[in-house]
């Protein structure tokens, strides 16, 4: 069965906030991951790395840039057909 | 046809640093980019780095190296070998600099030449000097990672120019009854041939001036969120396997010294690693900056002045860079 977006946006909460130290709480579908979280371009990379892996998604470079916002990472792992 | 016997094992006897004398702080270099020093230890760990004097050659750098780890290992000049420079920022495409090194050494029976492998020059040039004399083609190799980087970035280049300094580290590597230096573990994904590349090459330089036109300075150009992905998911199963390949533990090593890419990186690697925390950690960055092949011995000469390594200790060694290469090995500390 495949994830809900809430499943997902909880799995990238932890994720983030054990990449960055964010508290999970803060990582809410409107924040940006720079402006709202001030997770930086090289921790962008951590979270992508650890997200493939939690949702086992192929995310390449070209489009980690798209991805201002949680909600974008959360659609995007979403429609690259994540199941659990 | 007859061979030469070889040594049943080769070790690191001593080690030599030439560190330039000018200390280079974020400040100075945030007035040719927009960034603070903040930025810069945030995302590298860099604080200071040294820049070497305009007159400073990597020739000059990996002699004074070389001849301090000469001098540590009581090795007689003449008695070497074997020279290998591995450098990636000697100006010359002909002749490298490892003759120049041998004769200002005064190693006057030794055979000379460059390795260029980047950043993980230094392991390379220690798995072929092992080899060498495992080989019986040597008895004593000196092994020198010398980079002037200065001369190859752009300090306008706003991801570039905080993270490099200059510097040069060398061993003395010997024959040895028993094996100091373990199994290297080397690769390369020439695919991302791209990622860190001179811009633009001799050759369009060349092509420019024949035509009367104008291009920017050479500089070494990066892409360095791939860069930084690759370090840090394909870096740590090649220093695991390296680890393995000797034999050795994490709670036995006594440091862990990779190329000071980036603080960042070299967190994440001893995350992945699992390393205890008995394990010194090379950070020699932070007043360093990023020296290429340089920073491998840099750092483990720093780890041993302040007494976090001792002699005796396996170290695990991985370097990494353009090409992309890279290599990892084990070593039992001088």
């Amino acid at each position: 069965m495949a994830l809900s977006q809430q499943e997902i946006l909880a799995g990238l909460a932890e994720i983030v906030n054990e990449v960055a130290g964010i508290p999970a709480s803060d990582v809410q579908m409107e924040k940006s991951f720079t402006d709202d979280l001030d997770v930086d371009s090289l921790s962008m990379v951590e979270v992508v790395v650890a997200a493939e892996e939690k949702f086992g998604v192929r995310i390449p470079d070209d489009d980690v840039k798209n991805l201002k916002t949680v909600g974008d990472a959360v659609t995007y792992i979403e429609k690259a057909g994540v199941t659990a | 046809m007859k061979l030469q016997p070889g040594s049943p094992g080769a070790r690191i006897v001593a080690i030599g640093e030439h560190r330039p004398t000018r200390i280079v702080t974020n400040e100075e270099i945030c007035r040719n980019i927009d960034s603070t020093d903040a930025w810069i230890r945030e995302r590298s760990g860099i604080i200071t780095r040294r820049f070497a004097a305009p007159d400073e050659t990597v020739v000059d750098m990996a002699t004074s190296a070389a001849s301090k780890a000469l001098a540590a290992s009581g090795v007689a000049p003449e008695d070497v070998d074997l020279v290998l420079l591995a450098t990636c920022t000697h100006p010359y495409q002909t002749p490298g600099g490892s003759s120049e090194v041998q004769d200002r050494l005064g190693a006057i029976n030794a055979g000379a030449m460059d390795i260029n492998a980047a950043c993980a020059g230094f392991a390379y040039a220690l798995a072929v000097a092992n080899d060498a004399i495992r080989g019986g083609s040597a008895r004593h190799v000196v092994v020198i990672g010398s980079e002037k980087m200065t001369d190859f970035i752009d300090p306008h280049d706003r991801g570039m120019a905080f993270l490099f300094g200059d510097g040069a580290g060398a061993a003395v590597v010997s024959a040895s009854p028993t094996s100091g230096i373990g199994p290297v573990v080397w690769g390369s994904d020439g695919s991302h041939v791209k990622t860190i590349t001179q811009e633009p090459t001799y050759t369009q330089i060349q092509q420019a001036l024949a035509n009367g036109e104008s291009l920017p300075p050479a500089a070494l150009r990066m892409a360095g969120q791939t860069v930084f992905r690759w370090a840090v998911t394909k870096m740590a199963p090649v220093a695991q396997r390296a680890l393995d390949a000797a034999g050795v533990s994490v709670d036995e090593l006594g440091a862990f010294v990779p190329h000071q890419a980036n603080l960042r990186i070299v967190e994440s690697l001893v995350k992945s690693l699992k390393l205890p925390d008995t394990v010194a950690i090379g950070r020699d960055m932070e007043t360093q900056g990023n020296t290429s092949s340089a920073s491998i011995p840099l750092a483990l000469s720093a780890l041993l002045e302040r007494g976090e390594v001792h002699s005796g200790q396996p170290a695990l060694f991985i370097g990494f860079g353009a090409g992309l290469t890279y290599a990892a090995q084990v070593v039992e500390v001088p």
